[in-house]
């Protein structure tokens, strides 16, 4: 019997039902996506044929199309090595703080990338701690550690933000294996070597290919991390396509990157379906948290505590600086700032309540965070809704079209900078004008964390077990109570995820936000910018400190959600 | 079972709480107070109740759009002295730096999404008037405005501010080593300023552009390329954006970078001492302003064509360039005011340093080379 068979569900509802359900999401779609993306394409299209092809423009596709690649490939692959056991650590172990760390593990998600890259200057930069104090413990003359500017900020960036979705994904996966599987396979003397590479990486592998895929999506379409982090000498499609759309004005240009893009996009779905088709074998899940157990020997001790380490190294360290900073008063560095006292302050954190010149754009900072904690509501609504829809829709049909599942993730390897245009010049006229409908920040926000819930629930809703939902119908349930009761409970791990990445990718968006903010209703990562492009001590301490703002109102969010867990079930997984 | 389901149920309130908290917003957004301190979505619904449309007394405000970049400021009470005055409710809408403000205005000018538009500079003037985006309007207050402002005589755009691109320096680093402050750009390249320099990428930032442009004025085309494979090979240090370069490569500001030259604003000066910490007698940074070192900008503001508010849009215009408006922009934008009559605040007259020099090129000159420069410096200086 092969596995395919095995996840079919039993009761296929006809065609038309489940395209019922699609029809939400798929006008969704049309309307706030393909809509504004076609029609830039086309006033790009019609540009490049008015004015015909520039020379050498092969080159300048060609060039930052292998660099992308080149560097997405990289960075999933190092993201990986570190997910994969992070994802091990979480899904088999427990361990005093665990739910703490898991919550700050989220946090990197949301930063803005201007904040990380002060925070990671403070940590490996030239001046940073780390070469300060390798300087004076090895009495070197230069910084031994020169990775600001470099492929390897970018990667380390990359892992830095992208871990997260590791974790998540696959670790609430792990949790959710049974472990009986992996003790059968012990039993009859497999190694536990072999018990992994043969019993439970091929159970996770829809898990790992999916955060896999997403990660690279995002790692493909990377902006504010090549541009802050990696400087000039790096660019990716997305970098290009903000340059020649936005700095030179040069739109068939832009518009060509964006379908080479977007084309890159489609190949990649197109091939993750093909591998993704052939898996899911469905497990009863038992008593949760079952196969949860604090280190006992001698090397499940090594590897939680190196694991730690290292996820505290590459994860909490470089955020550690900013609330750190935001709260330090600089010791008196200067002759001429004679009269600062070094120590503790909270001078920052008063002054953010100050309108002290009177400006019109003044945010006091509980507006601030109202505002980016309506918007991640909202999205998270949307975005739970809508992809609830959706693969509730997939799961019902014997043979779910490809095309679906590609067009739902098409919006996240699609360039920000297009798409905003696209709002711009579409929804610019009665009845939908984009700058005067507030529920567009969480639309645009929906757009990006739709893929994320689409793709953690689709897996954890194919393993469901075809007898439960069997049994329920025998006994007489709907086909919407077979869900409710039977789908939703056994999901509502991954929609706790979903939510979590909803929730965070709209709290950190700001790349569509830009072309739809309101001057009446900013988010925190406006106010960051705010503060952060002018100078002077003040703006930059009221920027960490509404930073620190952003990663506190994440943590207790994030941390909310997860408590929303079903009762009776240990808090982990 | 039963507690499972009180707890979905909670799930889904939550869900819908947020969803509904977010939605009062939605009719009263257009109407409600720009800076509405409400805590919570109940008094925002309140507001629209307060505000003049539901008085019988006044005509309800027009409504006048200023598109504009995202470092607009100006102060509350100016503002809304504007809207008092004629009645209106000014719209301001942020819409990104200056190219990306642009390209959206040239995408939308068939329906534009705004009736004045306010922030095109020198750098990018040729090419918003070759989109033919403005109608003209010859102000009465131009006047009072120097000659040497004025760019365009048609007066489809019309000078508001202006603004010197300079190198800081970190002060204390220089007095410390004895090391004499560089007096033209030919110094950056002698090697006791090696790596000491952070610029900005002329591709993806506006002062980085500017500085560009300086030193083609200074060694012309294309000698410009030379000076800079010169600085190349002095260590100078390439990033993208204002904000890294000083906040991250800078020595002289709160973020300590290794740096002590970076490219800036005439006006980033006399922002460290009112921006400072604790109060400060001294700043610690300075300008550069020897002779053609550097690179002055003029943002203008222009009636959009097409415009239904014609009227009004010329009153906001007007407002711009008279004196309130003027002197309140140094200490909101630091920039300095083109209206001759305007008095500069105190801190800018102690610590602002105006270049006697500063380099300019001419607008055409720029529309028609701009992406040739970038791309010859690129070539140049990051391959």
């Amino acid at each position: 019997m092969s596995p395919r068979a095995v996840a079919q569900p039993a009761r296929p509802t006809r065609g038309w039902a489940a395209l019922g359900l699609w029809l939400l999401p798929l006008l969704f779609l049309l309307i706030f996506y393909f809509t504004p993306l076609l029609s830039i394409l086309r006033l790009a299209g019609e540009a490049l044929l008015r004015e015909g092809p520039s020379p050498g423009l092969w080159g300048r596709l060609q060039r930052p199309l292998a660099f992308t690649l080149w560097q997405a490939g990289l960075s999933t692959l190092l993201t990986l090595l570190v997910g994969l056991p992070g994802a091990y650590l979480f899904g088999r172990f427990t361990f005093p703080g665990k739910g703490i760390l898991r919550v700050l593990t989220t946090l990197p998600f949301i930063l803005p990338t201007v904040v990380v890259a002060a925070g990671f200057n403070a940590l490996i930069g030239p001046r940073g701690w780390f070469n300060v104090l390798l300087m004076q413990g090895l009495g070197l003359s230069e910084p031994p550690i020169r990775l600001m500017h470099s492929l390897g900020a970018i990667l380390l960036a990359h892992v830095f933000y992208n871990t997260t979705i590791v974790l998540r994904v696959v670790g609430s996966a792990w949790a959710q294996l049974d472990p009986r599987l992996e003790q059968a396979a012990r039993v009859l003397g497999a190694s536990p070597w072999r018990a992994l590479w043969e019993v439970t990486l091929p159970l996770l592998r829809p898990a790992i290919l999916a955060a896999t895929l997403l990660v690279f999506l995002f790692d493909f379409t990377s902006f504010g991390v090549i541009l802050l982090l990696g400087g000039p000498r790096f660019a990716t499609l997305e970098v290009e396509i903000y340059l020649q759309a936005l700095q030179m004005l040069n739109l068939p240009l832009a518009g060509l990157l964006s379908v080479v893009q977007l084309g890159c996009t489609l190949i990649f779905l197109w091939l993750y379906q093909r591998i993704a088709a052939q898996v899911s074998v469905p497990i009863a899940p038992r008593v949760h948290g079952e196969g949860l157990h604090p280190p006992r020997t001698f090397a499940e001790r090594t590897f939680v505590g190196v694991m730690l380490t290292v996820l505290i190294v590459l994860l909490l360290l470089p955020m550690a600086a900013l609330p750190l900073r935001s709260v330090a008063r600089l010791e008196a560095a200067r002759g001429e700032r004679g009269t600062v006292t070094p120590g503790f302050t909270l001078d920052y954190y008063r002054e953010l309540f100050i309108n002290r010149r009177g400006s019109y754009f003044y945010v006091p900072p509980i507006q601030a965070a109202r505002n980016s904690l309506l918007y991640a509501g909202a999205t998270m609504g949307l975005a739970l809704g809508l992809g609830g829809l959706t693969t509730a829709a997939m799961t019902r049909l014997r043979r779910p079209p490809r095309w679906l599942d590609i067009l739902l993730m098409l919006p996240l390897g699609t360039s920000a900078v297009t798409l905003g245009l696209g709002f711009i010049v579409v929804f610019n006229r009665p009845p939908l004008i984009a700058r005067d409908f507030p529920l567009m920040i969480p639309i645009a926000h929906t757009l990006v964390a739709l893929p994320f819930v689409v793709r953690t629930l689709q897996p954890a809703l194919v393993a469901i077990p075809v007898n439960l939902r069997q049994a329920a119908a025998v006994l007489g349930a709907s086909p919407w109570r077979v869900w409710w009761e039977v789908d939703f409970p056994i999901v509502l791990r991954a929609v706790i995820v979903a939510a979590v990445f909803a929730f965070t990718a709209s709290l950190g968006e700001f790349g569509a936000t830009m072309f739809l903010v309101r001057p009446e209703y900013p988010t925190v990562p406006v106010a960051i910018y705010r503060f952060i492009s002018q100078p002077g001590a003040l703006n930059y301490g009221q920027a960490l400190a509404m930073s620190t703002i952003l990663m506190i109102l994440c943590g207790l969010g994030v941390a909310v959600i997860e408590r929303l867990r079903l009762p009776g079930l240990p808090q982990t997984w | 079972m039963r507690t499972l389901f009180s707890r979905l149920t909670i799930l889904l309130m939550v869900l819908i709480l947020t969803l509904a908290a977010c939605a009062p917003a939605t009719p009263t957004a257009p109407t409600a107070p720009p800076v509405a301190t409400a805590t919570t979505a109940v008094t925002a619904l309140v507001e629209p109740t307060t505000a003049p449309v539901a008085s019988p007394t006044p005509a309800a405000p027009t409504e006048l759009r200023l598109m504009t970049h995202d470092s607009f400021a100006a102060s509350e009470e100016v503002i809304a002295e504007f809207e008092r005055q004629y009645n209106v409710k000014l719209v301001i809408l942020p819409s990104g730096d200056t190219g990306a403000m642009l390209s959206q205005a040239i995408l939308t000018k068939s329906a534009p999404l705004a009736d004045v538009l306010y922030g095109v500079d020198n750098t990018f003037l040729s090419r918003a008037l070759q989109e033919d985006l403005f109608e003209p309007y010859p102000s009465p207050l131009l006047t009072n405005i120097p000659s040497e402002f004025i760019l365009d005589p048609q007066h489809r755009v019309l000078p508001v501010d202006y603004g010197d691109v300079c190198i800081n320096y970190d002060k204390r680093y220089f007095a410390e080593r004895n090391l004499p402050v560089p007096q033209s750009l030919e110094d950056l390249l002698k090697p006791e300023y090696k790596g000491l320099l952070v610029v900005e990428n002329p591709a993806t930032s506006s002062p980085g552009l500017a500085f560009l442009m300086a030193t083609i004025a200074h060694f012309g085309d294309p000698g410009y390329l030379d000076f800079w494979k010169g600085l190349r090979e002095n260590g100078v240090v390439v990033v993208n954006d204002w904000e890294t370069a000083y906040y991250t490569n800078f020595s002289g500001s709160s973020g300590k970078g290794p740096q002590p030259m970076v490219v800036s604003y005439g006006s980033s000066p006399p922002a460290e001492v009112i921006f400072a910490e604790q109060p400060l007698d001294e700043a610690p940074t300075a300008s550069i302003v020897a002779p053609d070192t550097c690179f002055r900008q003029i943002e203008f503001v222009g009636i959009l064509k097409g415009t239904s508010k014609r009227a009004l849009a010329e009153k906001w215009v007007d407002y711009m360039l008279d004196r309130r408006f003027q002197e309140d922009m140094p200490l909101q934008m630091f920039v300095f005011p083109v209206n001759r009559q305007a008095q500069l605040p105190e801190a800018f007259v102690k610590y602002a340093q105006i270049p006697e020099k500063p380099a300019t090129l001419d607008p055409a000159l720029i529309a028609e080379k701009r992406e040739a420069w970038i791309q010859a410096w690129t070539d140049t200086v990051l391959r």
